[in-house]
């Protein structure tokens, strides 16, 4: 069985499905116009998909081949519902503000991708493991895409103003357009230093 | 009037690509070349208009008498799901030249989450059974006009020298980012 800091660092950087496999982009742009959304979507994926991992592997034997993809659909929305009952519970105000992006988990093409590629044709342990590195790898994105929008466009880093109240604040950017610039920015600046790396 | 406010609120007010982020991936995915973005855009509005008329039906002649509404994410992209597969087998018997027009798209919209946002939304708002339907032409043609507007700026990108680190993603994000400026000039046109 490979290595689980080996898998764990395999989301987090070298696949990690914000930056390099750029999937699951809806809630990525969606929510992420503060941090603690940011946060809040990512952990909330994570534990979809680390236990949607977890029973595919499972449960992998027992999938006939041919109706994998409904039989992974209804093990994965099965989580989300029960993840969404939770943070109504729990945490009200986090579900408010991610509204309709949380039922939307479902459709979050990683949870499919990491079904499909990874534990159905892995053990459950590896299987966690891989749940919790891309989970990791996707909340950091968020957070960090977060992060930056909060501070250009409402002056605050987690709810905390942080910029004094006469700075400008660049309303733009916690709208919908700024999503689209905070992450192309980004991920050219990733590209910039892979290509001066590989120069 | 009321109904064709809705349709116009969702093709530019709350237009689900540029100001709902619903279906980004197919959008960023499938928009290099304006002829597959139509195709795109074409069965996405097949498939939501449908999907909408079969998650109102199931939610409200099925799950609402059993009082088992909590189910309806489960239930919603099984029907989804299963709509998707229909047409397909539907569209290869009845008319192979759009099946063989739609290609590729036709499995891959199970997963477009413009799909499912809207039939959610139509539940949450409780829609009545024509407004569901409204609502999800509306949406579907938002999305299918913002796919081939980006597509067409996207192939005249191509031929152009951009800088080198934002070569194919984040210029095709600074574009949507752009595009979505100019969406914003439509909000609160139309108040619902």
């Amino acid at each position: 069985m490979a290595n689980p800091i080996k898998i764990i660092k395999n989301g987090i950087i070298d696949e990690n499905p914000t930056f390099v496999q750029v999937i699951g982009m809806c809630p990525t742009l969606a929510v992420t116009s503060s941090a603690i959304n940011g946060i809040g979507m990512g952990l909330s994926t994570m534990a979809v998909l680390v236990f949607a991992n977890l029973f595919v592997s499972l449960l992998r034997k027992a999938i006939p081949d041919t109706v994998r993809i409904p039989c992974f659909i209804v093990v994965i929305a099965s989580f989300t519902t029960i993840v969404e009952f939770l943070l109504k519970a729990y945490l009200p105000a986090l579900n408010a503000s991610l509204g309709l992006y949380i039922p939307l988990i479902v459709v979050n093409c990683i949870l499919l991708a990491r079904a499909e590629s990874f534990a159905s044709k892995n053990g459950p342990v590896a299987s966690i493991f891989d749940g919790i590195g891309m989970g990791l790898g996707f909340t950091i994105a968020l957070t960090v895409i977060g992060l930056i929008r909060e501070f250009i466009g409402a002056g605050t880093l987690f709810d905390m103003t942080v910029l004094p109240e006469a700075f400008p604040r660049t309303l733009l950017f916690v709208m919908a357009p700024g999503a689209f610039f905070t992450l192309a920015c980004l991920m050219a600046l990733l590209n910039y230093f892979k290509n001066k790396k590989n120069a | 009037m009321y109904l064709i406010l809705l349709l116009l609120a969702g093709i530019f007010v709350n237009n689900y690509v540029l100001s709902q982020f619903l279906g980004i991936c197919p959008f960023l995915g499938v928009s290099k070349k304006v002829d597959t973005a139509a195709g795109m855009g074409v069965a996405v509005i097949f498939v939501i208009v449908l999907a909408c008329a079969a998650s109102w039906l199931v939610y409200n002649l099925i799950l609402v008498p059993l009082q088992i509404e909590y189910l309806y994410n489960i239930a919603f992209i099984l029907v989804i799901a299963s709509l998707v597969q229909f047409v397909e087998m539907f569209l290869k018997k009845s008319a192979p030249a759009l099946y063989q027009a739609l290609g590729v798209f036709l499995p891959l919209i199970t997963t477009n989450c413009a799909v499912l946002g809207v039939a959610v939304l139509n539940m949450q708002r409780e829609y009545s059974f024509i407004e569901s339907i409204f609502n999800g032409i509306g949406g579907a043609a938002g999305f299918a006009l913002a796919i081939v507007l980006f597509a067409g700026i996207r192939e005249r990108i191509a031929d152009n020298d951009t800088p080198k680190a934002f070569d194919g993603y984040p210029m095709a994000l600074v574009t949507a980012g752009l595009m979505s400026i100019a969406f914003l000039g439509f909000s609160g046109l139309i108040k619902l």
